[in-house]
């Protein structure tokens, strides 16, 4: 659309505003944030409060996560607000730990896996030639097996343990981070301001931190909160499938397996774990949904 | 040769030769067995004795290219090996890859196509609803309602179907246990629930993104001069969005139609159905790598087809290759 | 329906009132808040009359031609003011009254032709679908009368033209098969949203006559919308000055070319007056020597130039897309190392690549961009980008290299108050200054300008041409000043190249290339940029008639 109203715009832009301070920024945020959208609020406090819960967990939970306090399967109410498992451990306690250990894994998986098909995004993007052909070719291999197949044949192989489930699956995620940051590195690379950078004599290195990085963010951003959305239901589901987090340690997705036998019984319990999987899924996916609209509407 | 002929066989070539490489992929992970891995099979009481045979018998002392051809080889004639649990046992009865895959393939096919049926029109329908009826009410609700269910794990849909529709409202049942005595209609009945959880997940996925493919399409320059001309809003739709609108379905469809078949395992899990997926999860547990190896495949072959066939009506619907200058 | 059918001319009374917009008011959305577009803008158009709008980028100009049709873009409202179109209220009637008038009555014609026509439909199916939906002709006729229109707008093979699809067929080609395709239901009026625009001039010329010719001949009225006042000088009857979504002036043509009242409206030939006494050339700074280069191992993009830029004189590269122009600057550069011949400057030869050249002989050239826009890291501030190439070619720091971002910001006739803004908080002249004081900061003596002035309006480019000849004058700067624009070369060279097809043409002083006789193509490309005088294309076509041109223009 050629036609909107620049002129009288960038007038008033010239006509001279207030250096933009570090408390301007905060501001601005804070103004950015009181506009946005009930979703989003919902999205920041749920976030708010899991972060909390997993900082705080020795502090907020009751009982250890792994010691057995009771019999098994005891009701909700009295000792035990939301009963105890099939062995006797604290359920409520159980929760708390979960969103350290389920989500921290989660989170660890996602900075691995972005670190990875990050560096080699931007890497096959600037350089081009043979490294991003080879680079591109093993990725199309890579992603035409399903994921949740191939992380369950490397685990038949190395077996389940939290490292490995971490360096699977991140390893297999950041052909995803490997093909969104080369594409949209590949559009800032074009630009006339990294060829300018490159005839001025600046090195590979310096190109990609000063020049590229920083207009590529918003969209990475935002792939972070997807990708650790999808890591984080792919690891859930591995440990719900027995192949994931190993016991004793708590966490939701085997928590829902272990209890599942209640459902039967018309108990809810086994529905709180995933419940909570859930819940941050939603959460993480509003605050993306308004930061792309937000960040895509300031392009325009 | 015609370019839409010429570019459906570089794409053909391309999806076997992916193929290729994945099964080589597959077959290679065998090599990174740790060393004791055989006993981490055969449990920690085995002897000497037998974890060397058992080696032998699986191949682990014959080269990984021998083995690969091997393999494969078997696997272009339907035989995918034998199974570990059968191997190296005393019983002496030996269990095919192959005969375990076949039926419960077929009930994978069978829930998978179910759901597909009910929620490709399903998506499609309210996919383009919504981007017709951009921000209105019906869309607000649909973006929300779709979201949470994307964001759900399988396992949560499933459990509180169940919760509802099998134990508090007992119209199913939660064990979709099927046998080959049951009529269709049976069986339908059987899998009613795990249908409706794979409908939900994949409903959400594809509508979302059929949603996000009308509108980008509906931006385009030639549409607003579809109305400058006076189209009526049907023709418009119909004349100028739907003839460029197959390339961006039918990726939408094979995109959510793969993610099916992944998605089928954790609810073959959660409702017993006897499927491959069940079969694979069990597989892996158990650490039985020709049974891991032979699904794998199968999946990868699934999934590899399906992208295929999308590519496939992007260039038959693409003018430029129809039409070269 | 009217009396659309009978496709010979002048059927149709002149002089009564088609259209009035009275006092139009139209916002449009960013950032959730609704800023006006439009505000209050009258016109009246007459039967068979053609109206010029001209204005600058953001003037609201395709916005009102739109609204003529009753209709907004998304994301823009009608907040005020009337359309009435032969006496129909376009903002009153239901949207079914308002379709039926869109294609048959209201034709438009948008500026991309390319991606304006539906890919997946044949040229033809699409030339005849608004006068088979309105039951017009039948499908036989609709396709005769196609065919004919075809003819009418000179385009090539018009019996089979139709029946090819939007890709096939060039981009010249296209915006007259839009015209036909307009043309069809006979309408009482068409929108020409600057028709060619994304052409080339000697395409231009093409386009222009038939679109004229075929207007005359139907006697429709149309708006015509450009930013080129010279174009519209050939196509209206009168022409309409806005700016910032207001009215600044309006007159029959010859009197508004005669006589502008308004200070803005002179401001837009303002370059063509700009001139520049021509400087004998010297030494030579730049020799481009046999030059032969491709894109891959296929296609030459440049064949055996041979270029000089002596010092402190500007030479201007003129010629169409693929003339090879930018490709030129590529391989002078080192981002295209030739396949043939060799770069010397300031007497030796440079490596070929870019990375086996020193970094003062990166210094020593530097570039200016098109498009200020992209040549600035939108995250980088003023400081940012001119302080980098201080630092990294002088070692600047602290203090010292503030004082000097500042004496080149003043240089550039800005100032300090600018350091801290971010290109998205500059306009698009600031944002080239930047772009030139950033090249400035190298200290350079031979600045490669790549089109520097085309993405700017008219006024902004006039600024930013009389900037760099100051420059030029007081730093002795060099520049290769590569351009499509007649206007432009006249404006600041002191020697000529004019390209086509990947050869050096021509090559001379200013005074001898543009001074008769021509080789056939420099006479093609200087006689298809158009003139402030309304005759130019009239008496171009009858020249032209008398003696064909040797070079054919580009249809292909």
């Amino acid at each position: 659309m050629s036609e909107s109203a620049h002129s009288p715009q960038s007038a008033l832009v010239a006509a001279g505003q207030p250096q933009i301070s570090r408390r301007g920024r905060a501001a601005r945020i804070w103004r950015v944030l009181r506009k946005a959208p009930p979703t989003a609020w919902f999205g920041l406090v749920v976030i708010g409060v899991y972060l909390f819960a997993a900082v705080f967990a020795p502090l907020l939970a009751p009982y250890s996560e792994t010691e057995l306090v009771g019999g098994a399967f005891e009701p909700w109410g009295g000792q035990f607000l939301l009963g105890t498992d099939q062995l006797g451990r604290d359920m409520l306690s159980r929760l708390i730990y979960g969103a350290r250990n389920t989500v921290g894994i989660a989170f660890l998986t996602t900075m691995l896996s972005f670190l990875l098909g990050g560096a080699l995004g931007l890497v096959a993007a600037i350089s081009g030639g043979w490294l991003d052909q080879v680079l591109g070719r093993s990725v199309d291999v890579l992603m035409s097996i399903p994921q949740l197949i191939f992380a369950l044949v490397l685990l038949s192989i190395v077996g389940s343990s939290v490292v490995n489930l971490i360096v699977i699956i991140a390893v297999l995620d950041s052909t995803r981070v490997f093909r969104l940051s080369r594409s949209v590195a590949q559009g800032v690379v074009v630009m006339d301001y990294v060829e300018a950078a490159r005839l001025r004599g600046e090195k590979l290195p310096w190109i990609m931190r000063r020049e590229i990085l920083p207009n590529i963010m918003p969209p990475l951003v935002a792939e972070f909160g997807l990708r650790f959305c999808f890591v984080f239901l792919t690891i859930s589901a591995l440990s719900f499938l027995g192949l994931g987090i190993q016991p004793p340690t708590a966490d939701w997705g085997s928590m829902v397996r272990d209890n599942a036998a209640l459902i039967t019984y018309g108990d809810v319990t086994p529905l709180l774990p995933a419940g909570a999987i859930a819940l941050l899924t939603v959460a993480v996916n509003f605050v993306v949904d308004w930061f792309l609209h937000k960040t895509s509407g300031l392009r325009e | 040769m015609n370019p839409v002929v010429r570019t459906i066989l570089q794409r053909l070539g391309l999806g076997i030769g992916t193929l290729l490489v994945v099964s080589i992929i597959i077959s290679l992970a065998i090599e990174m067995l740790p060393g004791d891995f055989a006993r981490a099979v055969l449990g920690q009481s085995a002897t000497p004795e037998t974890v060397a045979a058992f080696q032998r018998e699986v191949g682990l002392d014959r080269s990984p290219v021998v083995r690969y051809f091997e393999w494969m080889g078997g696997v272009l004639r339907g035989d995918f090996g034998e199974s570990y649990a059968s191997a190296g046992s005393l019983a002496g009865h030996r269990r095919l890859v192959a005969d375990m895959i076949g039926p419960r393939l077929l009930n994978t096919l069978f829930l998978a196509g179910v759901a597909a049926l009910v929620a490709v029109p399903l998506a499609l329908f309210l996919g383009i609803m919504a981007a017709l009826h951009r921000n209105s009410i019906l869309d607000r609700g649909v973006n929300v309602v779709s979201l949470v269910s994307i964001s759900s794990p399988e396992f949560f849909l499933a459990y509180i179907l169940i919760m509802f529709l099998a134990v508090k409202l007992p119209i199913f049942v939660s064990l979709a246990s099927i046998s080959p005595s049951m009529s269709v209609l049976e069986r339908l009945y059987v899998i009613a629930l795990p249908a409706i959880t794979l409908v939900l997940v994949i409903v959400a996925h594809m509508m979302r993104m059929t949603r996000a493919a009308i509108i980008n399409l509906l931006a385009s320059p030639y549409i607003e001069m579809g109305r400058l001309k006076g189209a009526r809003p049907m023709q418009i739709i119909l004349r100028h969005a739907l003839p460029n609108a197959w390339a961006p379905i039918a990726n939408v469809v094979a995109l959510n139609l793969a993610y099916l078949v992944v998605g089928v395992v954790v609810v073959e899990v959660v409702f017993t159905y006897p499927g491959i997926g069940q079969l694979m999860v069990d597989a892996v547990s158990k650490r039985d790598l020709p049974v891991v190896q032979g699904c794998a495949l199968v999946f990868a072959a699934t999934y590899i087809l399906l992208n295929l066939i999308a590519d496939i009506v992007t260039i038959a619907s693409n003018p430029r290759l129809l039409h070269p200058r | 329906m009217s009396e659309t059918a009978k496709p010979s001319a002048g059927t149709r009374t002149k002089g009564d009132v088609l259209l009035e917009i009275r006092d139009l008011q139209i916002e449009g959305e960013s950032d959730e808040v609704w800023r006006p577009i439009v505000r209050g803008v009258d016109l009246t158009l007459k039967r068979g009359e053609v109206l010029g709008l001209i204005g600058e980028s953001g003037a609201g100009k395709s916005t009102i031609g739109l609204a003529a049709m009753g209709y907004a873009r998304g994301g823009c409202r009608f907040s005020g003011g009337s359309v009435v179109f032969d006496g129909i209220d376009l903002r009153a009637v239901s949207d079914e009254a308002r379709r039926k008038l869109r294609g048959s009555r209201i034709a438009y014609v948008a500026q991309s032709a390319a991606a304006s026509f539906n890919p997946a439909h044949r040229l033809m199916d699409q030339t005849v679908e608004a006068e088979l939906r309105e039951g017009i002709r039948n499908r036989t006729e609709a396709e005769k009368d196609a065919i004919e229109l075809y003819r009418r707008l000179r385009l090539p093979n018009p019996e089979e033209i139709g029946f090819r699809y939007p890709h096939q067929v060039s981009g010249g080609q296209l915006q007259r098969a839009m015209t036909a395709m307009a043309m069809t239901c006979r309408p009482d009026l068409i929108i020409f949203d600057e028709p060619t625009t994304a052409l080339d001039v000697t395409t231009q010329v093409e386009v222009l006559a038939a679109i004229r010719d075929i207007v005359d001949q139907f006697h429709t009225a149309a708006i015509y919308i450009t930013h080129d006042l010279a174009v519209v000088a050939q196509m209206a009857d009168r022409i309409k000055v806005l700016r910032y979504g207001k009215s600044v002036e309006e007159a029959p043509t010859r009197e508004m070319l005669a006589n502008p009242r308004e200070e803005y409206t002179r401001s837009l030939w303002s370059v063509r007056k700009l001139g520049k006494q021509e400087q004998p050339g010297g030494e030579p700074i730049l020799q481009v020597k046999n030059v032969t280069a491709a894109y891959g191992n296929t296609v030459r993009v440049l064949n055996d130039v041979t270029v000089t830029v002596p010092r402190g004189r500007t030479v201007a590269v003129v010629g169409e897309s693929g003339s090879g122009k930018s490709t030129l600057a590529r391989v002078i550069t080192g981002l295209l190392p030739p396949i043939e011949g060799q770069v010397v400057f300031d007497g030796q030869a440079l490596p070929p690549a870019l990375k086996e050249r020193a970094q003062d002989t990166l210094r020593r050239i530097q570039m200016i961009y098109q498009m200020p826009d992209t040549a600035l890291n939108p995250r980088q501030t003023v400081y940012e980008a001119i302080g980098r190439p201080l630092e990294f070619y002088r070692g600047l720091s602290g203090a010292k290299k503030e004082a000097r971002i500042v004496e080149l910001l003043n240089l550039i006739e800005m100032d300090e108050s600018y350091v801290d803004r971010l290109p998205g908080e500059l306009s698009g002249g600031q944002k080239q200054r930047i772009c030139i004081a950033r090249a400035l900061a190298a200290e350079p003596e031979l600045i490669i300008c790549d089109e520097v002035t085309s993405a700017l309006d008219q006024i902004v480019q006039e600024g930013i041409l009389q900037l760099l000849m100051r420059l030029q004058r007081e730093l002795g700067v060099s520049y290769l000043f590569i351009t499509h624009d007649i206007a432009t070369v006249r404006a600041i060279s002191d020697e000529i190249v004019v390209m086509f097809q990947g050869r050096v043409v021509q090559q001379g002083p200013k005074s001898r290339v543009l001074s008769p006789p021509h080789p056939p193509y420099t006479e093609l490309l200087l006689s298809s940029v158009p003139e402030m005088d309304p005759d130019w294309l009239t008496n171009l076509l009858a020249r032209r008639k008398a003696q064909p041109a040797a070079v054919k223009a580009g249809d292909y």
